[in-house]
């Protein structure tokens, strides 16, 4: 899960590997603010496996290659 | 997870934070109360229940996600401190769990160009960079360090 300036490099870096998906910083910053907001809360609870789901849902992380285990 | 362990989980977060590094088990044990052994056991529970990391065969936390126990590619300033990331996801979260700002520094793993980028009120100051995803989300814990 990197970061890269561009989509020729993600290219260049796949090297004819099968791709995964590619998302805006933007996007990331989002996510990652949904998921990681209460990690270090005293209140925090594990999340079930539908939780996150919904979390990548609702960002429009969707389709088979973000169907959780 | 049981209450025991939960009050585990959250004193080790507590401490990660607190302490900007990894706490040992005997540090743990010390705040809760609990044994060492109480404390590793409960920790390997917590492992297998995908809420901590552990080095391969030990008891050592290499990852309290998002932080990283052990130096990484992703670096992130924030509260004060540099802390690293699991990964650039993790790099964000953080910032996401500190409600705080901070600075991510990467590096493209292509070029090895350095990346570097705000988090200000959530945003990233550069929107022109991407994120890249290799492995589908249903395999992301079949081996969490390459994910």
């Amino acid at each position: 899960m990197n970061l890269f300036r561009s989509e020729e490099h993600i290219e260049k870096w796949l090297d004819r590997r099968e791709p995964g998906a590619t998302i805006s910083v933007t996007r990331l910053s989002e996510l990652a603010h949904a998921w990681w907001d209460t990690r270090v809360s005293a209140e925090w609870r594990p999340r079930t496996r539908d939780e996150n789901q919904a979390i990548l849902d609702r960002l429009g992380l969707t389709g088979e290659f973000w169907r959780l285990a | 997870m049981d209450e025991h362990d939960l009050v585990l989980r959250n004193a080790t977060y507590r401490e990660f934070v607190e302490l900007g590094r990894a706490p040992t088990a005997r540090e743990i044990s010390r705040i809760t109360g609990s044994t060492v052994d109480e404390t590793e056991a409960s920790w390997r529970r917590l492992h297998e229940a995908h809420a901590l990391v552990l080095q391969p065969g030990t008891t050592e936390i290499r990852m309290a996600n998002p932080f990283s126990a052990v130096p990484t590619d992703h670096r992130v300033n924030a509260a004060g401190r540099w802390w690293y990331a699991n990964c650039a996801w993790d790099a964000f979260g953080i910032c996401a769990a500190l409600h705080v700002d901070g600075r991510i520094e990467a590096s493209c793993p292509d070029c090895g160009e350095i990346l570097g980028v705000e988090v200000r009120d959530e945003h990233p100051t550069d929107a022109s960079l991407l994120f890249h995803c290799l492995v589908p989300a249903s395999s992301w814990w079949k081996d969490i360090v390459f994910t």
